[in-house]
C-alpha cells in the first residue's frame, strides 16, 4: 500500500521525490513537504492513537498545532525519542519513526477500552472520590494503576544527545503568524525601514492561504528583499510577557533527515519588541455531539487542507456538520476533488446566500434545521444519525436517518487565536455574532504595545466563506447513549461538566480543575470556548457572565532542552577556582562545592578514606604544621576619608582606634540583631582597610555594604571594591609556621616582638611583593600570605617545598572545620542561621556597649532578643565518648518521650575530634548558658536517644596558649 | 520580564536588576530612643498595594547603582524612575 489515498494531481508536496517513515512498526511512503499526519491520512490510515482516559480509538482532528489527538512518540526507545507529538506539525522526513501512544497491546486492539465501557465507574472527578480510603492507598496502590492505565507517551530514558541554544533579539516590530494579514503588516513596516522580525509555526509562509485550492501567496519576494525584515519560519511564539517581552521556539533542524552537526537542534529566541503584531488567525472548533470523537470526524478547515495542501483522498463519502457558512467552501473543495459529498447538515434553518446556492448547483444535498445525533463505527466513523431539530432545540424522540460517511467534517464556528493577546494582560470579550471570544479594547497595559489584525481580531474578510451568520448550538442533542466530547485530549465529556455543576461547582475556574477540561498539553484549544458554552446553557447564563478562560505560556509545549539551552552538565553553573587549584590536584585532592567554588576537602595518602586522611591532617597541624588554601574568603577593599566611620557602623564592635598595621575580628548584623557575616579587616591607613568575609557571603556583602552607602550614608565617603580574586590566600598554621615562612620572607621580621598577633605586615615572600596577615583560625600560630592571585601558584610551591619535608602539607576544608570546632570558632551559616545573636553565640564581647549607634545594635534589643530562654551555643560531648553526633539532630531534655517530644535545640556542628581525643559538637540549644554540665539527649536515627553533657563551645587550649607558637 | 529604565544605563532587562523592596522605608534617626513598635514598623512591616508600589531597584549586573521605581503592580507597568532620596512623584490613575 504506498499512498494509495494521494489525489492524482495538486497539493503543495514534491512528487518527485519519496520519503520513507514507519508508523507503529509498518512501512509507508509519503513525498515532501508532507507532514506526518498528511503522509498517514494518504495511506489511509485514520486511526492513530488511544484517547488518554477511555482508551478511545482517535483520529486526526486538525491540520495544525491545536490538534488534540493525534499524539505520537517519535523515535521510540532512543535517546531522541519524543513523547506527545503532534503528528499534524511533523514535517515528514526520511527514515521517521513513530508509534502511536496509550494502547496495548495494539492501536487497533486495546485492553485499556474496558475503561470506555466501564465508564460509568470513571466520571469527572473520580480519583477525588473514589480512591480517598483508605488513604495509604492512594499513593502505594490506585495512584499508579491509574497512571499505568491512562496516559500518553513516554520520557526519554537517556540524556538528550542534542544541543540547543538560546537567543535574544530587538526590533521595532514583531510580526506573529506569516499569513496574508502577517505578512501585510511585516510588508507595511519594512516598507518604512522598521528592524522587523516575522516568525510562523509552518515551514513555509502563508498560513490559511495555503489551505486553499492553487494557493498563491503574494508579497514573500518584497519580503525577502526588505534588508531590515527577518522571517522565521518553524517559529512558533509560546509566550507573551511583560513590557513586550516574547518567546518564541525555533525548530532548527527537526525537518531535516540528516543534519548539519553544527546546527543546533532548536533555538529559544527572546524577543523584546518595540511594538508586537498578532496575526495568529483563527481556529475552527468542534461540534459537541455523540461519537464526535470518532477516527474520520475533521474539522472542515483540516479536511480542506489535506485535500488542497497535501492532495489526499480523505474519504470516499463525505457528511458535512455545520453551524456557518465556512465549511461550505470545505464541501466544494472535497467535491471538486472527487470526493462524494453526501450531505451538508446544516443547525441553520434556514441558509441562504451565495454558498447555498453552489451548493444546490454542484448538487448537494443541505439538510437544513438539523444536526448528526451521534456516529456509528468501530475503528474510524461509517455513519452518520441526521435529524431535524424540533422548535424547543430537540429531536423530540425522532431516531433520525442514517447516513453512510467515513467522514465527517464538522464547524461549530471560529475562534479568533486569542493566546498570546490573552497573555499579554489583555482581557477578551465575547462577541455574540461570532459566538466567540474576541480581543477586548484598550484594555491592555501600557507597556504592551500591540495590536491584532485579521482572523486574531476577528476580521474574517479575509475568508472566502466567512463563519458569520452562524447560529450556536453547543450541546447537541443525541438519539441515545454516548459519549459527546468537548476536551478530547483530556477526555472530557458534556455529561462530565453537568456533573461538575450538579456537584455544586459554578466559577468556571473549578468545573475546569474538576474535570480537567482544556488543562491538556493542547490547552483546551479547540475545547475551551465549547465547555464555557455549555456551562453558560446548563446555568441559564450568558457566556460573559459564566467568564472566560485564561490562557498562560507556552502556547505549544516546549522541549526542556530547549528551555535549559547551554547551562547543562558542565555549563550548568560557573566553577570557581583558585590560583593554587592545581597545585592541590596535583597531591590528590577531593574538592567540595562552596558556592561557585571548588574548594580542597581533604588530601587522602594512598589507602585512606576520608575519615582517615581527616584524622592525619588535624593531627598533623596541630604537632607540625598545615597550609589551607584561604583564597575563597570575600575580600573588600575599603577606602575613603569616612572608611573608619564607617566600620564603626557596620561591625559590632569598635574601630576607632585600630591602627595601621593592625587587624581585628568583626561581626555584622542586620538591623533586626541578626548575625549576618564576620571576618577580619585589616588597617592599611588611616583611610584604607583590607576587609574579609566568608566565602559564602562576599557578594551579598558586598552588595549590602554598597546599599548602605548609597541609600543610607550617602553623606559618607567611602568608596568599595571586590578584591576577593586579585589575591592568593594561604593560611599557614602549626607549630612550625614561623620556621617555614622564615626563609622565603624578605623586609619583614616574623619575631613574635615584631610582629604580634593580629597584626599585618608588608613582605616579600618567595620574591612576591605580597602581604602577611597573623591571624588564626585554628588556634595556631599562624600567617595568612596575600600575594597577587597570578603568583599565587608559585609562592604556594616554593613554600611547600620548604614544608613538605617537615611534615607540613596541604589540608583542606574538613580538616579546617574540624579545627575551629575545637577552639569554639563559629561558621557564620553553620552555627547561625539567620536567628542567631551574638548574644546567643555567647560573643557578647564583641558587641560595643559604649560606641554609638551601628547596624543591629537597636535590634539587640527587641524584646524577643533579650528573653532568658533562646537559643544558645554550647559544647555538647556524646558520654560514650564514641558516637559522632549528625548535624542538625534534634537535642531533647529526656530520653524517652512521646511526639511531639519537645525539641530543646539542634546540633549544629559535629566531629570526631583526634586533638580533643573524643567527639566533639556544638549546638544551640534553649537556655544552653545556663546548662553547662547538664546531661541532655539526642536522638538519631536507629539508636536509643544518645546522652550528651552540655560543656562551653571549646574542646582544646582552652588557654589559647598556642596561638603564640 | 520587566523593561526597567536604569536612570542611569538606559532601559535594560529585569534580569540585570535586583528588587530591593519598599521604598521610603526610614531608618529611626535615633534608633537607641525608638520605641519596640515603631523598630518593629521599620523593620518587619511593608505595604502590598493592589496598585501603585514605590519600591527600590539595584541595577546590579549594570552600574550597581540604587534607584527608586513606581510600579502598578497590577499591570506591571513602570510610572516613574527617581533617584534616590526624591520623594515619591505623583503617579497613578
Ligand atoms: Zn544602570
Amino acid at each position: 500500500m504506498s499512498q494509495a489515498f494521494r489525489l492524482g494531481s495538486g497539493g503543495r508536496i514534491d512528487r518527485s521525490a519519496s520519503l520513507r517513515f514507519r508508523f507503529d512498526g509498518q512501512s509507508f511512503q509519503g513525498h515532501p513537504g508532507d507532514t506526518l499526519a498528511s503522509a498517514l491520512l494518504a495511506n489511509g490510515v485514520h486511526l492513530v492513537g488511544r484517547s488518554f482516559k477511555y482508551h478511545r480509538p482517535r483520529g486526526i482532528m486538525t491540520a495544525g498545532s491545536e490538534e488534540p489527538n493525534a499524539l505520537v512518540q517519535l523515535a521510540p526507545a532512543k535517546a531522541r525519542t519524543e513523547p506527545n507529538v503532534r503528528a499534524t506539525v511533523v514535517e515528514l522526513k526520511n527514515g521517521l519513526v513513530a508509534e502511536s501512544q496509550n494502547r496495548w497491546p495494539s492501536l487497533g486492539f486495546d485492553l485499556g477500552q474496558l475503561n470506555d465501557v466501564l465508564s460509568p465507574l470513571f466520571p469527572a472527578g473520580f480519583y477525588y472520590k473514589t480512591f480517598m480510603w483508605p488513604k495509604a492507598f492512594w499513593e502505594r496502590v490506585y495512584e499508579p494503576r491509574i497512571r499505568a492505565i491512562a496516559g500518553l507517551g513516554v520520557a526519554p530514558a537517556k540524556p538528550d544527545p542534542d544541543r540547543y541554544l538560546h537567543r535574544h533579539a530587538h526590533c521595532d516590530v514583531l510580526v506573529v503568524g506569516g499569513g496574508p494579514a502577517g505578512i501585510a503588516a511585516a510588508l507595511e513596516a519594512g516598507r518604512s525601514g522598521k528592524r522587523v522580525i516575522l516568525v510562523d509555526e509552518q515551514a513555509e509562509l502563508g498560513g490559511g492561504l495555503l489551505a486553499l485550492p492553487d494557493a498563491a501567496v503574494e508579497g514573500l519576494d518584497e519580503l525577502a528583499a526588505l534588508p531590515e525584515v527577518r522571517v522565521l519560519t518553524r517559529t512558533t511564539c509560546t509566550g507573551y510577557y511583560d513590557h513586550n517581552y516574547l518567546v518564541m521556539l525555533e525548530r532548527v533542524t527537526d525537518h531535516l533527515a540528516e543534519p548539519d552537526p553544527d546546527l543546533p537542534r532548536q533555538r529559544l529566541w527572546r524577543v523584546r519588541a518595540g511594538e508586537v503584531v498578532l496575526a495568529t488567525g483563527a481556529l475552527e472548533r468542534p461540534l459537541v455531539f455523540r461519537g464526535n470523537d470518532r477516527p474520520g470526524v475533521m474539522l472542515a478547515s483540516a479536511a480542506r487542507a489535506y485535500v488542497n495542501r497535501w492532495a489526499v483522498r480523505l474519504g470516499s463519502r463525505a457528511v458535512v456538520f455545520t453551524n456557518n457558512d465556512t465549511a461550505y467552501a470545505a464541501a466544494f473543495d472535497l467535491h471538486r476533488a472527487g470526493i462524494e459529498v453526501g450531505c451538508i447538515v446544516d443547525v441553520r434553518p434556514e441558509p441562504k446566500g451565495k454558498l447555498v446556492a453552489e451548493a444546490r448547483e454542484l448538487g448537494i444535498r443541505i439538510r437544513a434545521g438539523s444536526v448528526v445525533t451521534g456516529t456509528e463505527g468501530p475503528l474510524r466513523v461509517n455513519q452518520a444519525v441526521v435529524a431535524p431539530l424540533d422548535q424547543a432545540g430537540g429531536i423530540g424522540g425522532y431516531l433520525g436517518t442514517v447516513e453512510p460517511c467515513d467522514l465527517l467534517l464538522v464547524s461549530g464556528g471560529w475562534n479568533p487565536n486569542v493566546g498570546l493577546f490573552s497573555q499579554a494582560r489583555g482581557r477578551l470579550r465575547f462577541d455574540d455574532a461570532l459566538a466567540a471570544f474576541v480581543t477586548g479594547d484598550a484594555s491592555l497595559p501600557r507597556e504592551q504595545r500591540l495590536r491584532s489584525v485579521g482572523g486574531a481580531a476577528g476580521d474574517f474578510s479575509g475568508f472566502d466563506a466567512p463563519p458569520t451568520p452562524l447560529l450556536p448550538i453547543w450541546a447537541v442533542p443525541s438519539d441515545r447513549r454516548g459519549k459527546a466530547f468537548v476536551d478530547f485530549q483530556n477526555d472530557v465529556t458534556a455529561k462530565d461538566l453537568g456533573l461538575a455543576l450538579t456537584e455544586g461547582l459554578r466559577s468556571i475556574e473549578h468545573v475546569k480543575r474538576f474535570t480537567t477540561t482544556g488543562m491538556g498539553t493542547d490547552q483546551g484549544k479547540t475545547s475551551n470556548v465549547n465547555a464555557l458554552a455549555i456551562v453558560a446553557e446548563t446555568l441559564a447564563k450568558p457566556v460573559a457572565e459564566v467568564g472566560t478562560t485564561t490562557f498562560r505560556p507556552p502556547y505549544v509545549p516546549v522541549t526542556f532542552g530547549a528551555l535549559v539551552g547551554h547551562s547543562r552538565g558542565d555549563l550548568f553553573d560557573v566553577e570557581r577556582r583558585t590560583a593554587m587549584h592545581d597545585l592541590a590536584v596535583a597531591r590528590g585532592a577531593v574538592f567540595e562545592d562552596v558556592g561557585n567554588w571548588k574548594r580542597a576537602w581533604y588530601f587522602p595518602k594512598p589507602g585512606e578514606d576520608m575519615h582517615a586522611a581527616v584524622v592525619r591532617e588535624t593531627r598533623q597541624v596541630r604537632e607540625a604544621g598545615g597550609i589551607l588554601d584561604a583564597s575563597t574568603l570575600g575580600k573588600i577593599d575599603v577606602q575613603g576619608r569616612d572608611a573608619r566611620t564607617f566600620l564603626n557602623r557596620v561591625y559590632t564592635n569598635a574601630w576607632s582606634k585600630l591602627a595601621p598595621g593592625m587587624c581585628r575580628y568583626g561581626l555584622m548584623l542586620r538591623d533586626d540583631g541578626m548575625v549576618y557575616d564576620d571576618g577580619v579587616t585589616a588597617c592599611l591607613d588611616d583611610r584604607h582597610f583590607h576587609m574579609t568575609t566568608t566565602t559564602g557571603g562576599a557578594p551579598r556583602v558586598l552588595a549590602w555594604l554598597e546599599d548602605l552607602l548609597q541609600t543610607e550614608w550617602p553623606e559618607l565617603e567611602v568608596y568599595l571594591t571586590s578584591v576577593t580574586e586579585q589575591w592568593a590566600t594561604m593560611a599557614v598554621n602549626g607549630p612550625l609556621a614561623r620556621e617555614i615562612l622564615a626563609p622565603l620572607v624578605e623586609d619583614c621580621d616574623l619575631a613574635a616582638e615584631a610582629f604580634p598577633h593580629m597584626a599585618w605586615r608588608a613582605a616579600r615572600i618567595a620574591g612576591v611583593q605580597g602581604r602577611i596577615f597573623r591571624i588564626s583560625f585554628t588556634g595556631e600560630l599562624a600567617f595568612e600570605v596575600n600575594v597577587p592571585a597570578d603568583q599565587g601558584a608559585a609562592v604556594l610551591a616554593a613554600i611547600l617545598e620548604v614544608a613538605e619535608p617537615r611534615g607540613v602539607t596541604l589540608y583542606g576544608t574538613e580538616t579546617m572545620h574540624v579545627l575551629r570546632a575545637e577552639k569554639g570558632f563559629i561558621i557564620v551559616g553553620q552555627e547561625t542561621d539567620g536567628t542567631t545573636t551574638p548574644i546567643d553565640l555567647g560573643m557578647d564581647w564583641i558587641v560595643a556597649k559604649k560606641k554609638g549607634d551601628f547596624i543591629g545594635k537597636r535590634g539587640l534589643e527587641r524584646p524577643d532578643l533579650v528573653a532568658g530562654d533562646r537559643k544558645q551555643l554550647v559544647g555538647l560531648l556524646t558520654k560514650d565518648q564514641k558516637t559522632v553526633l549528625v548535624e542538625g539532630a534534634q537535642v531533647v531534655a529526656t530520653p524517652t518521650g512521646r511526639v511531639p517530644w519537645p525539641m530543646l535545640g539542634h546540633v549544629t556542628s559535629a566531629y570526631a575530634s583526634p586533638n580533643a581525643g573524643r567527639p566533639i559538637a556544638l549546638a544551640l540549644v534553649a537556655g544552653g548558658h545556663a546548662r553547662h554540665g547538664q546531661t541532655l539527649w539526642v536522638p538519631m536515627p536507629g539508636k536509643r536517644p544518645i546522652p550528651v553533657e552540655i560543656t562551653a563551645p571549646v574542646f582544646f587550649d582552652p588557654e589559647n596558649k598556642r596561638l603564640h607558637g | 520580564m520587566l523593561l526597567i529604565p536604569c536612570p542611569h544605563c538606559g532601559p535594560r532587562a529585569e534580569v540585570e536588576f535586583r528588587c530591593g523592596g519598599e521604598a521610603h522605608v526610614v531608618r529611626p534617626a535615633e534608633p537607641e530612643s525608638a520605641s519596640d513598635e515603631v523598630w518593629r514598623d521599620y523593620l518587619f512591616v511593608r505595604k502590598s498595594p493592589k496598585g501603585v508600589h514605590f519600591e527600590r531597584w539595584n541595577h546590579a549586573h549594570g552600574c550597581q547603582r540604587w534607584f527608586n521605581v513606581a510600579r502598578d503592580t497590577v499591570s506591571d507597568e513602570i510610572l516613574a524612575v527617581y533617584r534616590m532620596g526624591e520623594a515619591p512623584p505623583e503617579v497613578g490613575r
